[in-house]
């Protein structure tokens, strides 16, 4: 994919020129989450502090002292364990659990999802059904609903059925939301390979389970990484139905940090931007190495390149 | 084995009973539950509609499994989504024409008084028209940033991949984070935002108090987190151009904006449309960041949180039904009215 890659054919080369411009305007835009991993390291007084204190160094005296702080790392230890009134022993704030969580609920859906929805993309595909773009329509159809109107009706389903707060429930749910644009995506990958090569395999009686994993699967990895990146992310910061459908033992990382907004002092911002940076690694690591097919998944595997 | 290979089973009469006859089980399902609904109080009608539902789908992946590897491997999928999605909704469109409450047992049949009573409500005009002006503002904002932050990244130069990076993190956080940092940023005393209008009035600058602030705060949040997005989807148009078209442009001394107006821009028109289809859509339903940074106080209360409302505090459930069908409909509308102009703009290039 040319967006990224240094050598696109279409890509005009620029200097050091460009690079001093572009990181000013990245810089700017960036501000708002530099700030997010700044506050991470004050203690409360400094989160609140006017003029706001942006500087963990002095820069060997170039920054007065007024815009400096002293870098701490006592809001991570919070985020996991604290005291919750005065004086009490520290306790667990139960957010390794919700770490866990988090990690576990989204790995499972999207794993599933990338099962299921990788036999389906082959089978619409390669067989295709009578009503076969009816069916693909109808699929995408669902992931463009707003999420509110299958709200009722799914919160319902998990009372009655009794999946609310259980991982089982929320995994299915979030799998559910996750096929229709797995299906998408790697039916667009298998479109693209050459049948000639799957046609050969069969004529020299490779079975059709053959087929799939030996020539078809390895040519489609690039398609399941950007799949998995895509739904990570999606996936990751969910809110409204891990709000209303997970329980004390499920909660994910969103919901409780929204959770943590409330309180008699107010907003506890450094440990919320703590919460929120470890939130974050994750999701940046993942893109970083896998930046070359974010933009066919956004897309739903629409843009090649 | 190939689709041909496979012998076809000979077909099973509508009313056979056999597990492979789904033509029979959903005539099942279409009897079972009405009559469950009339006759059992909600929560047990919603079982029975839920395991006839269950039923359909399984005839369904039976009949598959002996016909044709193509349906085969397709069942799976499609029975995850009947179970989560496709029920979810058609019970939703049923629940819609009754009076039915989460926190009640009784069904009252109601016909289309929901929907009459919806679209006579003020209130609901007054958050359709806010989210339409949250539509066009963020949309508009998006598309104007991202277009810019694309033409910035269009050209190979050192540390471009770094740098994209810083750009695309904003679309990777968590909805609550920005909400609530925003309102950080907003705060009148040690807000960020404050502090620099402060530099220039003197005065504590107070965003959030007045409807154009609370809007401008939304707009500006969300626009932030997504421009990102619209950013990527054009930077595929411009590095799509082909070169040659640039330098034939630049010997015939062809000005810069009919350069960009009739080489560049044709190439990007499609990508575009498609940004702003994706970003439409996720702008209607806009709600997280709203229900962080505002909760809908100074009247920036959108459609999603209204109906989240109706449904989830007040309990009206089949009112709210009715609603987010209405919401549905309009996305639809919204949907086919871009493929159609997309069709027929791409049939006029043809």
């Amino acid at each position: 994919m040319a967006v990224f890659a240094s050598r696109g054919r279409a890509v005009d080369q620029a200097g050091w020129g460009r690079t001093a411009f572009a990181a000013a305007v990245s810089l700017v835009y960036f501000f708002p989450v530099l700030v997010i991993i700044i506050t991470a390291f004050k203690v409360h007084a400094d989160a609140l502090a006017v003029p706001a204190k942006l500087f963990p160094w002095d820069l060997f005296g170039l920054i007065p002292q007024r815009f400096t702080f002293d870098p701490t790392l006592q809001n991570f230890v919070n985020v996991f364990s604290r005291s919750f009134s005065a004086g009490a022993q520290a306790q667990s704030t139960g957010f390794g659990l919700y770490f866990f969580n988090s990690v576990f609920i989204a790995g499972a859906a999207v794993a599933l999802a990338l099962v299921i929805g990788t036999l389906a993309a082959f089978g619409f595909s390669r067989y295709p059904l009578k009503g076969n773009d009816t069916y693909l329509f109808i699929i995408l159809t669902t992931r463009m609903l707003p999420a509110i109107v299958v709200i009722i009706p799914v919160m319902l389903l998990f009372r009655v059925t009794g999946l609310a707060g259980t991982y089982t429930g929320i995994i299915l749910l979030y799998t559910a939301f996750n096929l229709p644009f797995t299906i998408w995506m790697m039916k667009s990958f298998f479109d693209e390979l050459s049948p000639d090569v799957e046609d050969a395999a069969r004529l020299d009686g490779s079975t059709d389970r053959r087929v799939f994993f030996k020539i078809c699967l390895p040519q489609v990895v690039a398609g399941l990484a950007a799949t998995a990146v895509f739904g990570l992310i999606l996936t990751w910061n969910e809110f409204l139905f891990a709000l209303l459908l997970t329980g004390i033992e499920t909660r994910t990382v969103p919901v409780a940090m929204s959770q943590t907004i409330g309180g008699d002092i107010g907003v506890r911002w450094g440990l919320l931007a703590a919460i929120e940076t470890l939130f974050l690694i994750p999701v940046i690591l993942v893109t970083f190495f896998l930046q070359n097919h974010l933009l066919r998944g956004v897309t739903f595997g629409t843009v090649k390149r | 084995m190939t689709v041909a290979t496979l012998p076809e089973p000979a077909p099973v009469g509508l009313l056979t009973p056999h597990w492979r006859n789904w033509r029979l089980a959903l005539l099942a399902a279409a009897v079972a539950i009405p009559v469950a609904v009339a006759a059992l109080p909600g929560g047990a009608a919603f079982w029975v509609a839920f395991a006839a539902a269950g039923f359909v789908a399984l005839t369904a992946v039976v009949n598959a499994w002996g016909r044709h590897t193509g349906g085969l491997l397709v069942a799976p999928a499609i029975a995850v989504l009947v179970m989560l999605n496709i029920f979810p909704l058609l019970w939703s469109l049923g629940l819609s024409f009754f009076a039915y409450r989460a926190d009640r047992q009784t069904m009252n049949f109601l016909g289309l008084r929901n929907y009459e009573r919806i679209l006579g409500d003020a209130v609901v005009w007054d958050r359709l028209t806010t989210t339409a002006l949250f539509v066009v503002l963020t949309v508009t904002a998006q598309m104007v940033v991202g277009f810019l932050l694309a033409l910035l990244f269009s050209k190979q130069f050192p540390l471009r991949r770094y740098l994209l990076i810083l750009v695309l993190t904003p679309m990777m956080l968590s909805f609550v984070a920005v909400g609530a940092f925003f309102r950080y940023y907003y705060d009148p005393t040690f807000g960020l935002v404050s502090q620099v209008v402060r530099l220039f009035t003197g005065d504590n600058f107070v965003l959030i108090s007045s409807t154009p602030g609370a809007i401008a705060a939304i707009v500006i949040a969300d626009a932030w987190m997504w421009s990102p997005f619209v950013m990527l989807l054009v930077l595929a148009g411009l590095v799509s151009v082909p070169k040659h078209l640039y330098e034939a442009a630049a010997i015939d001394r062809v000005p810069a904006w009919r350069r960009f107006w009739f080489i560049t821009f044709p190439y990007v028109k499609g990508l575009l449309l498609l940004a702003l289809l994706f970003r439409t859509i996720e702008a209607f339903k806009l709600f997280d960041v709203v229900f962080i940074l505002t909760d809908g106080g100074q009247r920036t209360e959108t459609i999603a949180l209204y109906v989240y409302r109706q449904a989830i505090q007040f309990n009206k459930t089949s009112e709210a039904a009715a609603l987010s069908y209405i919401l549905l409909f309009t996305v639809i509308v919204l949907t086919n009215l871009y493929l159609y102009l997309a069709n027929r703009r791409s049939a006029g290039a043809a």
